[in-house]
C-alpha cells in the first residue's frame, strides 16, 4: 500500500543551530528550476511506480516551505493533483515557519487543498529562540494560527522543542502552557539532539554548549505526558500529540510501515520494497532530473528481516503499538516465532506490555525506546 | 673469494644507518639514497621503502630493523657498497638500536633545518658515539622558508660537539644535497676494519620468522667468512644450526656465495625458534670458534606486565594463535594464560616497555581482527610473607591479603633525563612526584642538563613518558635502566563496581598516593562507564575500607524523537551503531563497561 507523498522544499531564510536536514539559503537560488524540476519528478515517479491507491497524505517540509513565493508554492502545490490522483479526504500538510507566511499565501493554500499546517513554533521563550538561531518571534506564532484559521485551515500543528541548552523546566512549562492555549489540534514535541554538520555541533566539540541533564529532559517528557493529557491531548506516539482524534495520518504512515513517494533533493522514499533516497546537493539533484533520470543516489531492497524488524521499531513508537494480527498476516509469523526470547525479556525488564491483540511500550519503556528498539533488530554478524 | 679480493673488497664497504628525529625526513632521505644508488628501479620504488608495516607508517617509526645493500658510483671513479640499516626509535628499543648502531662504522645525523636538534634525536647520537660512529651531520628541510641553517649549525657544534662547517645542507624532498651526503659517507666513514680470515664472528642485530624459511637472521659480519653447508653456533646458547642460505638485501634478498667481513645481510639456516637468534648475540664457526664474543650482548626480559583478554570470549584461541604467531617474530613478548572473574580466559604478557605493549595490542586488533581488552600494565613485585616465602606477582590479583604481606619490593631504575637548562625545575619536580630518589645532575654544556634519579618502574609504566613530554614541551631525552628491587610502602587498591569488586581493575599502589588515585579512578570510570538501567556506585577500596567512591546515574532517557522525513534507514544506522557498541563492551557482573575503562586505571590526568 503507498498512499502517501513526501516533497521536499530545501530553501531557508536563515538556518538554525540544530538544524541538519537537507536545506540551503535561499538567496540566488535557482528556485523556480526547482520547482519546475520537482514536478518533472513527480512525472517520472509515478510513471516508474504506478499508484496502487489514491493518495491519502501529503506533507510537504523542508526546508522552510513558506520561504518560496505565493507563486512559487502555488505552482509546486498545483502540480500534485495534475500527477497523482488523490483521495476526497486527502490529509495534506505544509510545514509553516512563523511570520514567513501571510494571509495570502493561506489563502493560497487552501485553495489548492492544504487543509494541514505544521508550525515551527519550537519554543516560546524569545532567549532561547534566539539561541537557536530562529528568526521568528514568539507572538508570531499566535499570529500565524490566527491568519490561518482565517483562511479556513483548521488543522493546526506546533512543533516544540525541549533539551535546548540553557532551558529550564519552568521554561518548558511556560512553552507548554502556551502551546494549549493556542486553538490547535497537534502537537509534535522533539528533544534536541546534536547532529554533525550544525552550530551545535561544533559548539559542542568547542565545549561551548551547555546542555541539560539528562535526568532534567527525562523529567520535561515526563512533565509534558502529563500535562498534555489533562489537556486534552493524546500522546497517540512517541512525541506526537493530537486534540479530538486530528492524528497525523502522514507520520502514522511511516509509523505503520507503509510505503510512501519522496520528492525533492534528499528526499526519501519507499516504494516497491525499496528505500530510496534523493540526491541532496541541488546541482546533483537538478542535473540528474534535467537529464530525465530518476535522481538516486542510494536505492535499498528491503530485506523480509528488516521488514520485520522495521515493523517493531517504527510500530513501537506508537501508544498503540504493534498489531499481532497484523504482524502475523504480514510476516506469517507470530512476533514471538520472528524475535525468540526478545518480547520476553523486554516485558520482564518493564519496558513492554503485552495485551492479547498488541505489544506496546510502558511509559518506562517509552523513555528508553531506543534501548527497546535495538533489541529488534537480528544480530548484526 | 680469494683473501686479498676479500679485503680490497672491505675496503670499499661503508656500513651506516640515519639517526633522526620523527619527521625530520628520515625515510625521505632514505628513498632518495636508494634512487640515486639504483637500488631500485623507479617502478619499484615505494615511498618510504624502508618502513614496511602499515603500523610504523602510521606512527612514522620503524620498529623492525632493515638493512640494505647499495652500490654506488662515487667520484672517484670507484664502485662503493654501501649498506644502510635502519633503526627503530623509541626508547623501548634502545638496545636493538645501540646493536644495529654496533653494526655500522657511521651514522648520518638528520636535523631539521627549521626545528633543530630534538631531544629524542640526542640519545641515539649518544648511542652512537658510545659505539664509535663517525657522525655526518646533515641539515634537512633547507627549501623550507622557515629554516634557520646557521642557527642549527651552531647548535650542532653547541650541543653535540661536531664542527658546524661538517654539516651538509641538504632537502631530501627537493633532492638537494644527495650526492654531497653520498660523496660523505665515502670519504668519512670508514672502512670495516676485521680479518676476512680470522675465525667468523658476526653479530645479530635483528631476526625475524618467515613461515616457509624459518627464522631469518640479520647479521654483520665483524670477522671472518661464512658460507652455505657450514655449521655454525650461536654464542649466547652454544646451540648449533647448518647454514643453508645467505645473502643480501637490495632490498630483495638475493643469495650469496660468502659473506665476508663488512658485510651486512641474512642467514638462514634451519632455525626454528627466534629465541635462538638473540639480538646482540655472536655467530661463530662450530669447529672453529671465535675466541670472544662481541661485547655488548644482553637478554632482553620483559619489564612491563598486563593483562589481554578477548571482548568476545569466542575469540580465546584466536588471540592465542595471534600472540603465537607474533612471538615467531618478537622474542622480547612473553605470555601466558591467566584467568579474570570479571575478565574471563586471557593472557599475561610481558613487554619491553609501554610502546612494544601498545605496538603488540594494535597489532593484534588490527592483523588478527580481535577486539582488545587491556588491563592497566604492572611490573614484577617481590613481596615478602609474613611466613616468610618470598613471591614474585605481577598481576595485581594476586597480590595475597594484607595480614600475610610482611613487606613488598618493587623493581628501581636509574633514570637519566636530558634536557635543556630552562626545563631543570619542572623534571625534578615531576621526578620528586614520582617517588624518585635523586642521585646527580650534570651540565653537559651551557645549555644541556642531565639529570638523574633513581625511581620505581610502576611510576614510569604509570604516565611518566607523557608527563614529562608536557612538562618540557617534548624537549627531554630520557632513558632508563633497571637497577633492582627496593622495599616500598605499596597496598592493593580494589576497584568494585555495582558492589562486586573487578580483579581487573585492581592496582599496586604506594600507599600515600592511593586516597588521590582512587578517587582521580573512581572519577574516570564514572565519566567512560555509560549509564546504564540502574545507578551504579563506583568504588575505590583497600582491603575492607572504602577510599573513594562515585557514582554512574540510571540512564534515564534514550529515545529518538524525529521522523527525519521519512528517513528510515537513518533510524535504522542508529540502532544498529547502538547496538553494536555494546558488543564491544564487556559485561562485568552486570554492568557493561567500555574498553577504555580498563585502561583508564593507567592515566592519571584528570582531564583525560
Amino acid at each position: 500500500m503507498r498512499k502517501s507523498i513526501y516533497i521536499h522544499v530545501p530553501f531557508c531564510e536563515q538556518i538554525c543551530h540544530y538544524c541538519d536536514f537537507n536545506k540551503f539559503f535561499l538567496e540566488n537560488q535557482p528556485v523556480d528550476e526547482y520547482i519546475d524540476l520537482t514536478i518533472e519528478e513527480m512525472k517520472h515517479t509515478v510513471k516508474k511506480y504506478p499508484q496502487t491507491n489514491t493518495v491519502e497524505t501529503i506533507y510537504v517540509g523542508g526546508g522552510t516551505p513558506t520561504s518560496l513565493t505565493t507563486e512559487q508554492l502555488q505552482r509546486l502545490l498545483e502540480a500534485v493533483p495534475k500527477h497523482f490522483h488523490l483521495a476526497e479526504d486527502t490529509e495534506w500538510t505544509v510545514e509553516v515557519n512563523p511570520g514567513s507566511a501571510g494571509a495570502d499565501k493561506f489563502a493560497m493554500m487552501r485553495r489548492t487543498g492544504v487543509n494541514r499546517l505544521s508550525i515551527g513554533a519550537q519554543t516560546f521563550d524569545p532567549v532561547l529562540l534566539k539561541a537557536i538561531n530562529r528568526d521568528h518571534q514568539p507572538d508570531q506564532v499566535e499570529e500565524t494560527v490566527r491568519l490561518a484559521l482565517e483562511a479556513g485551515i483548521e488543522n493546526l500543528s506546533i512543533d516544540l522543542m525541549f533539551g535546548l541548552p540553557g532551558q529550564t523546566m519552568e521554561h518548558w512549562k511556560d512553552t507548554l502552557q502556551k502551546a494549549v492555549s493556542l486553538p490547535i489540534t497537534h502537537i509534535s514535541a522533539y528533544s534536541l539532539k546534536i547532529e554533525p554538520k550544525t552550530v551545535f555541533y561544533q559548539m559542542m566539540n568547542k565545549g561551548k554548549l551547555k546542555l541539560p541533564e539528562q535526568e532534567l529532559e527525562a523529567d520535561m517528557y515526563a512533565f509534558m505526558l502529563e500535562f498534555l493529557k489533562g489537556n486534552e491531548f493524546d500522546a497517540y506516539e512517541i512525541s506526537n500529540f493530537a486534540r479530538r482524534g486530528a492524528v497525523s495520518r502522514h507520520n502514522l504512515a511511516y509509523w505503520n510501515n507503509d510505503e510512501y513517494y519522496g520528492i525533492g533533493a534528499g528526499a526519501h522514499s519507499y516504494v516497491e520494497g525499496q528505500r530510496i533516497r534523493n540526491h541532496g546537493p541541488l546541482p546533483k539533484y537538478m542535473k540528474a532530473v534535467r537529464e530525465k533520470k530518476l535522481p538516486y543516489l542510494e536505492m535499498h531492497e528491503v530485506t523480509f528481516s528488516e521488514k520485520m524488524e522495521e515493523e517493531m521499531f517504527m510500530g513501537l513508537r506508537k501508544r498503540l503499538g504493534v498489531s499481532k494480527e497484523r504482524f502475523e498476516n504480514r510476516y506469517g509469523r507470530t512476533v514471538q516465532e520472528a524475535f525468540p526470547g526478545v518480547t520476553e525479556d523486554l516485558k520482564k525488564a518493564g519496558w513492554l506490555y503485552e495485551t492479547p491483540e498488541r505489544f506496546m511500550l510502558t511509559d518506562e519503556g517509552l523513555l528508553l525506546g531506543n534501548e527497546v528498539f535495538e533489541k529488534f533488530l537480528f544480530a548484526a554478524d | 673469494m680469494k683473501p686479498e679480493d676479500r679485503i680490497n673488497r672491505r675496503d670499499r664497504i661503508r656500513n651506516f644507518s640515519i639517526i633522526a628525529h620523527i619527521d625530520h625526513g628520515k625515510s625521505t632521505l632514505a628513498d632518495r639514497i636508494l634512487e640515486k644508488t639504483s637500488a631500485l628501479t623507479s617502478r619499484e620504488m615505494q615511498d618510504q621503502m624502508l618502513d614496511a608495516m602499515d603500523l610504523e607508517r602510521e606512527r612514522g617509526i620503524t620498529i623492525k630493523l632493515n638493512a640494505v645493500q647499495l652500490l654506488y658510483k662515487a667520484e672517484d671513479g670507484e664502485e662503493y657498497i654501501f649498506h644502510l640499516i635502519d633503526t627503530p626509535g623509541h626508547v623501548d628499543f634502545a638496545y636493538e638500536v645501540s646493536r644495529s648502531l654496533a653494526a655500522c662504522e657511521g651514522a648520518l645525523l638528520i636535523v631539521d633545518a627549521a626545528q633543530g636538534i630534538e631531544a629524542q634525536t640526542l640519545a641515539n647520537v649518544y648511542l652512537a658515539l658510545d659505539n664509535d660512529l663517525e657522525i655526518l651531520p646533515v641539515i634537512n628541510k633547507i627549501d623550507l622558508p622557515s629554516a634557520e641553517p646557521d642557527r642549527v649549525r651552531k647548535e650542532v657544534e653547541d650541543v653535540i660537539g661536531l664542527p658546524g662547517e661538517d654539516c651538509i645542507p641538504a632537502s631530501a624532498k627537493a633532492g638537494i644535497g644527495i650526492d654531497e651526503i653520498l660523496e660523505a659517507v665515502v670519504k668519512k666513514v670508514p672502512a670495516p676494519s676485521g680479518d676476512p680470515e680470522a675465525p667468523l664472528k658476526a653479530m645479530i642485530f635483528d631476526s625475524l620468522y618467515d613461515p616457509y624459511r624459518g627464522v631469518i637472521v640479520y647479521i654483520r659480519i665483524m670477522e671472518g667468512t661464512v658460507k652455505p653447508g657450514e655449521k655454525v653456533k650461536m654464542m649466547a646458547n652454544g646451540k648449533q644450526f647448518e647454514v643453508q642460505e645467505i645473502g643480501v638485501f637490495t632490498p630483495k634478498p638475493v643469495p650469496k656465495e660468502e659473506l665476508t667481513v663488512g658485510d651486512v645481510g641474512y642467514m638462514i639456516a634451519s632455525i626454528k625458534n627466534v629465541g635462538d637468534s638473540q639480538v646482540g648475540d655472536t655467530v661463530t664457526h662450530a669447529a672453529k670458534p671465535t675466541a670472544e664474543p662481541m661485547p655488548g650482548y644482553r637478554k632482553l626480559n620483559p619489564m612491563v606486565f598486563c593483562g589481554l583478554y578477548p571482548v568476545d570470549t569466542n575469540n580465546y584461541t584466536d588471540l592465542r594463535e595471534a600472540l603465537e604467531k607474533l612471538e615467531l617474530n618478537d622474542s622480547s613478548l612473553q605470555f601466558e594464560a591467566e584467568t579474570s572473574q570479571a575478565l574471563g580466559f586471557g593472557f599475561r604478557c610481558g613487554f619491553l616497555g609501554l610502546l612494544h605493549m601498545e605496538i603488540i595490542q594494535e597489532r593484534i586488533e588490527r592483523e588478527f581482527g580481535i577486539d582488545l581488552i587491556t588491563t592497566a600494565p604492572s611490573v614484577i613485585y617481590e613481596v615478602t610473607k609474613t611466613d616468610g616465602e618470598v613471591i614474585e606477582i605481577d598481576n595485581p590479583s594476586e597480590m595475597p591479603d594484607a595480614q600475610q604481606v610482611d613487606h613488598v619490593r618493587e623493581p628501581y631504575v636509574k633514570a637519566e633525563v636530558m634536557v635543556p637548562n630552562e626545563y631543570v625545575g619542572p623534571v625534578m619536580e615531576l621526578c620528586q612526584r614520582k617517588r624518585g630518589d635523586y642521585l646527580d645532575m650534570k651540565y653537559l654544556d651551557e645549555n644541556r642538563v642531565n639529570i638523574v634519579y633513581e625511581i620505581p618502574l610502576s611510576e614510569i609504566v604509570y604516565d611518566f613518558f607523557d608527563a614529562l613530554k608536557s612538562n618540557t614541551k617534548g624537549y627531554a631525552s630520557f632513558d632508563y635502566e633497571l637497577i633492582g628491587y627496593k622495599e616500598s610502602n605499596l597496598v592493593k587498591m580494589d576497584i568494585l563496581l555495582n558492589g562486586e569488586k573487578v580483579d581487573a581493575l585492581s592496582i599496586i599502589v604506594h600507599r600515600d598516593s592511593a586516597y588521590d588515585r582512587g578517587k582521580i579512578i573512581a572519577e574516570k570510570l564514572k565519566n567512560l562507564i555509560p549509564r546504564q538501567q540502574f545507578e551504579v556506585p563506583v568504588q575505590a577500596s583497600i582491603g575492607q575500607k572504602i577510599i573513594a567512591r562515585s557514582t554512574i546515574k540510571a540512564m534515564r532517557k534514550n529515545v529518538l524523537a524525529k521522523c527525519y522525513g521519512g528517513d528510515i534507514s537513518r533510524k535504522r544506522k542508529l540502532l544498529e551503531k547502538q547496538k553494536e557498541g555494546k558488543k564491544r563492551m564487556k559485561s562485568v557482573g552486570n554492568v557493561e563497561v567500555p574498553q577504555e575503562a580498563f585502561m583508564s586505571v593507567l592515566s592519571m590526568d584528570e582531564n583525560k
